[in-house]
């Protein structure tokens, strides 16, 4: 009776937004009378990140600092439509529609102060920090709250913008399948490390080493975020998650938290991660969703590592003791693969 | 413990890297609300009033209901109102019905039959919960059991017993043509038989519960104006009222839905069953009424990511090329469609994975069976196919003899290849992440794997459509009649010529220029000699990022690096063409600071807790 | 039903309410006082959203029975602050992105704060054991179990 080391290698590729398009969300953007921006959503968060993400592309993207802006999201009655947080399509189609919203936005900030400088809009930029300044002249400048207030109490006009963002809808083949599924694709590849007991069957993940591309990491924080909860999920996936434990029968199911197993705590695995970033093109600032994607790889990273330490290959998830001591006995025994 | 880089160095050319807000640690918007315990999730709006709905559900996996005696429950203390599904309006939709896609084939409450354990076929509204469960403890229901099926292949044998009257040969309909979701890419015959050798594989994905730490639920209440407004856990806000619109037939502008603060989502909070539930109540009440799923309803009830079946069939060459590649997929959707159906298309979008294979063909199945209807998850139409694909790979290499990661960078898909679902693909980074994740483990693999590039030698033959074989197999209602394969046939009664493909959707163009920013303005570096976007031409509605234009000129100050900042060179002037970037040679260790051939600085952002 | 009066302190403040017999101490809690900082994960005391403090002890206010707080101090997570200045547990869980949907993190601070109270200077696996009746399905846990060792080491930068 022994335990074996084991280590396993996966990569995928996952598709961003929903399939075959048709899924638009749209955006408002308003000015307050002294030029803080007001972001209106009907897109949810749901830990993902949702109103962090917007904030900042709508700030970066008007040009104002990020404190100067609010999100706010879902009433349906001020909330414009949106599809909906699935399909890793929140960053990708609400990201989009706040980019037009706020460009349009950014034009009227720009006009109305055009009109207090006495220059042309086209010869103006914002310096992200709550100015409005003529190119290569930065003394020649106005802040955004008087931009504002001379756009709203003395030129009459908004400072406000509208986008949506939309891929038409299109449909699949029935012959051949051919579609437009969607228009980019995050990446990743890992590697597992783990450990089997011959004896329990009991395995125990000891380290990721993980490569994660996503485009651009809009904010390097949630990305990780994303990345250690789903790399967190994968493992429980693989290892002890399941509603039917002996699917298809439905005997046996778990009614809560003591019956339905996910590692807990004591359980976290030292994970080495790099993000890559290759931006899509029609992405917002390139971004792809993360937050799908990178549980996946981890799945059949550890049915292969399992593999490598005692030659048992568990096609049927999750990777139960149970599952594995069985083909041990079939197997005759553990049969190391050999070392990576 | 984790650690984390950001590794700038790599695509470093085709990024603009100077933004103001736009790559930095910015603090949550939402994080004050959530360390105070005063973020706003639905069940954190106070009414005065309440009530409280809970639903009697069916025991059986299968039954004809013939009659349901409520008068003992209707005389409980607190019971306020009994809800038959008489009382529901227009009592049968699809949740795709929003984008037309599929036929209604699910009641909110069942009237005739249950064709799953836990199917609600009525509720009660009380005052208190604990009220509302004893009520419908009271509640008595006259069952008649009938045959059930729970295994996706059983289900799709002639004598299988009907699962969902809308779909009677337990299979979704494809085009109105097919029960399955075809994909035909070559010939996967003339592959197999070319094959030095065939590898084949059988694979099941496990029902997984999202398990948010936040159950589903719904508070609904009259608004003034003659409205009802409904504080929810969806995480599709106009899904939710959609379908709350048609299902109680009522108009969509007397709805007032807020939400946008969940406690988790996963996925399974979209499929709009306590919304609804919850607003029904309160148009009969004319109360506030809160419709909550409980932990065990969230894990049994509740839909899970459904269970999934995978055979795959590789013909591979002895030097590790895969050649042909075929799938035979079944969804487990349980007794409803939900979303299950759409996940197949994207599923069949997906494959054969993120490798270039000349010859691919898969059947895709959406089976209903007796269980919990199954919707979104994490990775929903993915997950499961991932695992068999990998798992599958990781057959072939020890098959062929072969470094697993070699194999997969030999086989992987680069900018320029033609997918099998008929679209170039572009914007590609497979390789690189498993140059990176192999190097960071010491996983060694050999210079002409470790030099591969995404960005070289695709195209070319790659891009090459082959003739395509197709068939008319598994027509809908053959598989009533007698049994037929159900894997895709590998001799094909139809040829489609070489290089047949139509053109790719891109997104609608913004209704008016000044919605539209300069490339430079959200993060793309743009070149005349990038190979990619030539190639969009300005004649189709381009997509966010518009036609190529000038270079860019180089940038005084440094691109903004996530902790730790390193001093960094400015990019060099993108003088066309610009050099190939030399590969990365990922088998040599890395660490902070080292200068790569060819690359920029190396910025590492590693950072050790 | 009969509503029996039940007096004990939140937070510090003396507080009353009347509770149905068998009520559980979430319920009264959320409905009753209108603290909504616990929340319902299960009400099966597996997931520790609902976690307060009785009288300086972890407790699972969905399984405990309201009327045996009586003359006792329950804490949540709404009385953490003193006043507009955050606790270093919430600074630091702000400071280490510790939370995403955010809907255990009033649990997990009591959880850490009962730790904290008994034990300022916790080990990773003293932090791990303490917050192990907490479930998170967001964050694998790691960030948490750094922000409690940060707030406890004092290096959570101040909020502001």
């Amino acid at each position: 009776m022994a335990v074996h080391h084991g280590r396993g290698f996966a990569c995928i590729n996952y598709p961003i937004g929903m399939n075959l398009g048709g899924d638009p969300s749209q955006a408002l953007v308003h000015s307050t009378p002294d030029g803080k921006f007001m972001v209106t959503l009907s897109s949810i968060d749901l830990g993902q990140g949702m109103k962090s993400v917007t904030r900042q592309i709508a700030s970066e993207t008007l040009g104002v600092p990020v404190e100067d802006v609010y999100v706010d999201t879902a009433d349906s009655d001020t909330g414009p439509h949106c599809m909906g947080s699935f399909a890793s399509r929140g960053t990708h189609r609400v990201g989009n529609a706040v980019i037009r919203a706020a460009t349009e936005a950014r034009q009227q900030l720009l006009e109305a102060a055009a009109e207090e400088l006495e220059v042309s809009a086209a010869d103006l930029d914002t310096d992200g920090a709550g100015n409005i300044h003529v190119k290569g002249a930065p003394g020649r400048s106005i802040t955004v709250a008087d931009t504002a207030i001379a756009a709203q109490f003395k030129q009459g006009r908004t400072l406000s913008g509208r986008g949506i963002f939309l891929i038409p809808p299109s449909e699949a083949d029935p012959d051949t399948g051919e579609m437009t599924p969607v228009s980019c694709f995050a990446h990743a590849a890992l590697v597992v490390d783990l450990e089997v007991d011959d004896e329990t069957g009991v395995v125990e993940v000891k380290e990721i080493n993980s490569a994660y591309e996503v485009g651009r990491a809009l904010n390097p924080k949630l990305v990780e975020q994303q990345l250690i909860g789903g790399a967190w999920m994968g493992v429980s996936h693989a290892l002890y998650e399941t509603t039917e434990p002996y699917y298809p029968d439905r005997e046996h199911g778990p009614q809560d938290f003591n019956h339905y197993l996910m590692p807990g705590p004591a359980e976290v695995v030292t994970h080495n991660i790099a993000v890559l970033e290759r931006p899509a093109e029609d992405a917002p600032y390139g971004g792809k969703g993360p937050g799908e994607m990178c549980a996946n790889p981890v799945l059949p990273a550890i049915a292969n590592a399992v593999y490598n330490a005692v030659g048992v290959r568990c096609d049927t998830l999750p990777i139960t003791p149970e599952k594995i001591l069985r083909g041990l006995r079939e197997n005759g025994g553990a049969k190391p693969q050999g070392r990576r | 413990m984790t650690t984390i880089e950001f590794r700038k160095d790599l695509f470093a050319d085709e990024r603009v890297d100077d933004l103001k807000q736009i790559g930095k640690p910015t603090v949550r918007q939402d994080i004050l609300g959530h360390v105070t315990g005063r973020s706003p999730y639905y069940d954190d709006h106070l009414f005065d009033g309440l009530l409280h709905m809970r639903c009697v559900r069916s025991p059986h996996h299968h039954a004809r209901i013939r009659s349901i005696d409520t008068s003992a429950a209707e005389r409980m203390p607190g019971v306020r109102r009994i809800v038959m599904p008489s009382d529901v309006p227009h009592n049968i939709n699809t949740l795709l019905s929003l984008i037309n896609f599929g036929r209604d084939d699910e009641p909110l409450l069942s009237h005739t039959k249950v064709s799953y354990r836990g199917e609600p076929v009525c509720a009660v509204i009380a005052d208190t919960e604990r009220q509302a469960r004893a009520a419908i403890a009271a509640v008595r229901v006259d069952w008649e059991v009938l045959p059930h099926v729970l295994d996706v292949e059983e289900a799709l044998e002639p004598d299988a017993p009907v699962v969902n009257e809308e779909y009677p040969n337990n299979t979704f309909d494809y085009h109105e043509r097919y029960d399955h979701q075809k994909l035909r890419f070559g010939d996967i015959g003339a592959g197999f038989a070319q094959a030095d050798r065939v590898i084949e594989g059988r694979y099941q994905m496990s029902p997984i519960e999202q398990a948010p730490l936040e159950t589903c639920g719904a508070i609904a209440a009259p608004e003034t104006n003659d409205r009802f407004v409904c504080y929810t856990s969806t995480q599709a806000l106009f899904f939710s009222l959609g379908t709350t619109a048609k299902l109680l037939d009522i108009a969509s502008s007397r709805l007032h839905f807020v939400g946008g603060t969940v406690g988790g989502g996963f996925g399974g909070k979209v499929d709009s069953i306590v919304e609804p539930m919850a607003t029904l109540g309160a148009v009969l009440t004319g109360r506030p009424v809160k419709f909550m799923w409980d932990r065990p309803e969230e894990m049994q009830v509740g839909a899970p990511r459904g269970g999934e079946r995978w055979y795959i069939k590789d013909g591979v060459m002895n030097d590790g090329r895969i050649v042909a590649r075929s799938f035979t997929g079944f969804f487990d959707c349980g007794a409803y469609t939900r979303l299950s159906s759409y996940a197949i298309i994207k599923a069949t979008g997906h494959l054969p994975g993120p490798y270039t294979i000349p010859n691919v063909a898969s059947n895709v199945y959406c089976v209903y069976t007796n269980r919990t209807p199954a919707t979104a998850m994490r990775g929903f139409g993915i997950t499961g196919v991932d695992f068999a694909i990998e798992s599958h790979m990781d057959k072939v290499a020890e098959a062929v003899g072969m470094d697993p990661v070699e194999l997969r960078i030999l086989n992987a898909y680069r900018d320029g290849d033609m997918k099998a679902h008929r679209r170039l693909a572009k914007n590609t980074a497979l390789i690189e992440c498993c140059q990176v994740a192999a190097d960071k483990a010491g996983w060694r693999i050999g210079p002409q794997f470790a030099a591969a590039s995404s960005l070289s030698d695709g195209g070319g033959d790659r891009a090459l459509i082959g003739e395509t074989v197709t068939d008319q197999e598994g027509r809908i209602g053959e598989r009533r009649q007698r049994r037929i394969p159900f894997a895709p046939s590998e001799r094909g009664t139809g040829r489609i010529a070489a290089g047949t493909a139509g053109e790719a959707v891109s997104a609608a163009r913004p209704q008016r220029d000044d919605m539209q920013p300069e490339p430079e303005r959200i993060g793309h570096k743009v070149s005349a000699a990038d190979p990619e976007r030539p190639a969009q031409p300005a004649a189709p509605p381009a997509p966010a990022a518009p036609p190529p234009q000038a270079p860019q000129p180089a940038q005084a100050t440094p691109p903004p690096v996530y902790e730790p900042q390193a001093p960094a060179e400015p990019p060099a002037p993108q003088s066309p063409p610009p050099a190939q970037p030399e590969p990365y040679r990922p088998s040599e260790p890395f660490q902070r600071g080292v200068k790569r051939p060819g690359a920029s600085r190396f910025i590492s952002g590693t950072r050790r807790r | 039903m009969e509503k029996t009066a039940l007096n004990f302190t939140l937070n510090g403040a003396e507080t009353g309410v009347f509770v149905d017999a068998g009520a559980n101490l979430l319920d009264v809690l959320r409905r009753g006082v209108g603290d909504q900082t616990p929340k319902y994960g299960c009400g099966q005391g597996s997931c520790g959203a609902c976690s307060v403090l009785i009288d300086g002890e972890l407790h699972l206010s969905c399984l405990t029975l309201a009327e045996t707080v009586a003359g006792k101090s329950v804490e949540t997570t709404a009385g953490l602050a003193g006043g507009p200045e955050l606790h270093a547990l919430q600074k630091a869980f702000i400071d280490g992105f510790a939370a995403q949907c955010g809907y255990c993190t009033p649990g997990m601070l009591m959880a850490a704060r009962a730790l904290l109270d008994s034990n300022p200077n916790p080990s990773r696996d003293d932090v791990a054991e303490a917050i192990s009746g907490n479930i998170c399905r967001c964050t694998g846990y790691e960030p948490i179990i750094d922000a409690i060792l940060a707030a406890a080491s004092g290096s959570g930068r101040r909020f502001g």
